[in-house]
């Protein structure tokens, strides 16, 4: 194994009682009390995720805008200065290079980009920049972390300033968070209300232990939980649903692409895609019986596979096995009868609608 | 969860299950590593009682919320019983892994196999060398 990296925040990690597995080239906590109760707090309080070893890419100078409105998927002239942006930055076929968080700042735009893709990233966005423009990798300076669940902001109030509270959903602003300047996102990946707080990677442990020291602490929350959230609310991630191989269009990811104006590399196949159909697409499936669904079980009707499972897991709110599979047209419509071969067992399945669980009718709590 | 114990009543398999022996039938189960390594069960998948089982191959899998584990049987013999309860509440093999978290009951049918199996001081000097 090559050389992991740790974060500012792994010594907090192994304090609280983390498993640390390698990931991306990092050691990350996979879990501290358990997947299944930190997803749970994520749920119905809050957590809080070390997600430090995302990446962070600035891109500076004039003709920013434009640039990277020729190499991403999402229209980014929709967004001002404090705005995020869910988009795709495919490769010259149409592929995914990665999915990521375009931000655009008063000084820069920020790119949040996945771990394991942070090299492919970087080398892309800067073999593309025009004279003028400035791609800066500065992930390694750089930590975040997560508060995610309804009672974010009860935790947030006696540590942060401004208090970021009235801040809507995909929007960013500067605050001071015990005592560390910062950048706080309502931005996340679990389908909760909550921030995402950017901040020097040496600060990191400083807003760690003051969270974990407020009256409505978050639970510590590892990257198994992470998934199961997302899984639950249908996100992509780079690597099961996401890849080369593959547009965004057959993820479902057409609402990120800018078909009508395109102009970016692939967009020609995303605009076929979207007009005659993709051979096979994306479809949450939640098992009827007892059974856990893994990325590759096969996805059956009628005895004929009809696709493959991408990610499966055991969705800890609805206590059930839960997928994210490409399945064939035929079948990706909610309410579709399948079976999934687990190792050899056929378990009966269903096509479910997205999000699995329903986090709106939640209220936040402000104080 | 339940702390680490290995009680000296039973005799261990290197895969991290115990049985338990009464006779010439058997209680199996997995070990609290086993149980640890593969965090909160959430599934059990039993054989069906009149199953035959083998040692050193699996007759179940126990699954966490991450990954899917083999059980495999520390000796052979028919499946006699098999704990139901486990099947409605996985997480008693956290919570007690060599009580109410048994798996499976077996009328043994080679009890010299058991002679191949660690009893408590070799298994946690064989945990000990995992771990180093």
């Amino acid at each position: 194994m090559t050389d992991l990296q740790r974060t500012s925040l792994f010594d907090a990690h192994v304090a609280a009682g983390a498993k640390i597995v390698p990931f991306a080239g990092w050691e990350m906590p996979v879990e501290y009390e358990g997947v299944r109760a930190e997803h749970l707090a994520v749920r119905s309080t809050c957590g809080l995720f070390d997600v430090s070893h995302m990446g962070q890419i600035d891109v500076t100078g004039p003709g920013s805008r434009e640039f990277l409105q020729s190499i991403l998927t999402n229209d980014i002239t929709r967004i001002g200065p404090g705005q995020a942006q869910y988009t795709l930055l495919p490769d010259d076929n149409g592929g995914v290079i990665d999915d990521l968080l375009v931000y655009a700042l008063l000084d820069r735009f920020l790119l949040v980009v996945n771990a394991s893709n942070i090299a492919p990233c970087v080398e892309r966005v800067t073999s593309l920049a025009p004279d003028g423009v400035t791609v800066v990798n500065r992930s390694p300076d750089v930590a975040m972390l997560a508060l995610q669940g309804p009672t974010w902001a009860k935790a947030l109030t006696p540590i942060a300033s401004p208090q970021p509270f009235s801040l809507p959903y995909m929007e960013a602003t500067e605050a001071t968070v015990a005592g560390v300047a910062c950048l706080v996102a309502r931005t996340g990946y679990t389908g909760e209300p909550g921030v995402e707080i950017m901040c020097p990677a040496g600060d990191a442990p400083a807003i760690w232990d003051a969270l974990m020291a407020v009256p409505d602490a978050p639970v510590p929350a590892g990257l198994a939980a992470r998934d199961t959230l997302r899984l639950e609310m249908g996100y992509p991630l780079y690597g099961n649903e996401l890849g080369h191989d593959r547009s965004p269009i057959s993820a479902g990811l057409k609402w990120a692409c800018d078909l009508k104006h395109g102009g970016f590399p692939g967009a020609e196949r995303m605009q076929r895609e979207a007009a005659e159909g993709t051979p096979d697409r994306l479809v949450a499936i939640l098992i009827t019986e007892k059974g856990i669904p893994r990325g590759g079980c096969p996805v059956m009707a009628d005895g004929q596979q009809v696709g493959t499972v991408t990610s499966g897991t055991f969705s800890p709110s609805l206590g059930v096995g839960a997928a994210l599979a490409y399945v064939s047209p035929d079948h990706a419509h909610v309410g579709a009868k399948l079976s999934i071969d687990v190792r050899g067992k056929e378990k009966s399945a269903e096509v479910t609608s997205l999000p699995m669980v329903d986090t709106s009718p939640r209220k936040e709590h402000h104080s | 969860m339940s702390d680490e114990t290995y009680p000296g009543d039973l005799r261990y398999h290197p895969e991290h299950d115990w049985v338990r022996v009464d006779g010439d039938e058997a209680t199996f189960g997995v070990t609290w590593f086993a149980q640890d390594a593969l965090g909160e069960v959430v599934y059990y998948d039993p054989p069906a009682v009149g199953d035959s089982v083998t040692a050193g191959s699996s007759y179940g899998e126990l699954e966490s919320v991450k990954a899917v584990s083999d059980i495999i049987a520390p000796a052979s013999g028919e499946v006699i019983a098999v704990n139901d309860a486990v099947g409605d509440t996985p997480e008693l093999v956290n919570n007690d892994p060599y009580g109410a978290g048994w798996l499976i009951k077996v009328r043994l049918s080679s009890a010299s196999e058991l002679d191949a199996l660690m009893d408590e001081s070799a298994y946690r000097q064989y945990l000990a060398g995992l771990a180093g």
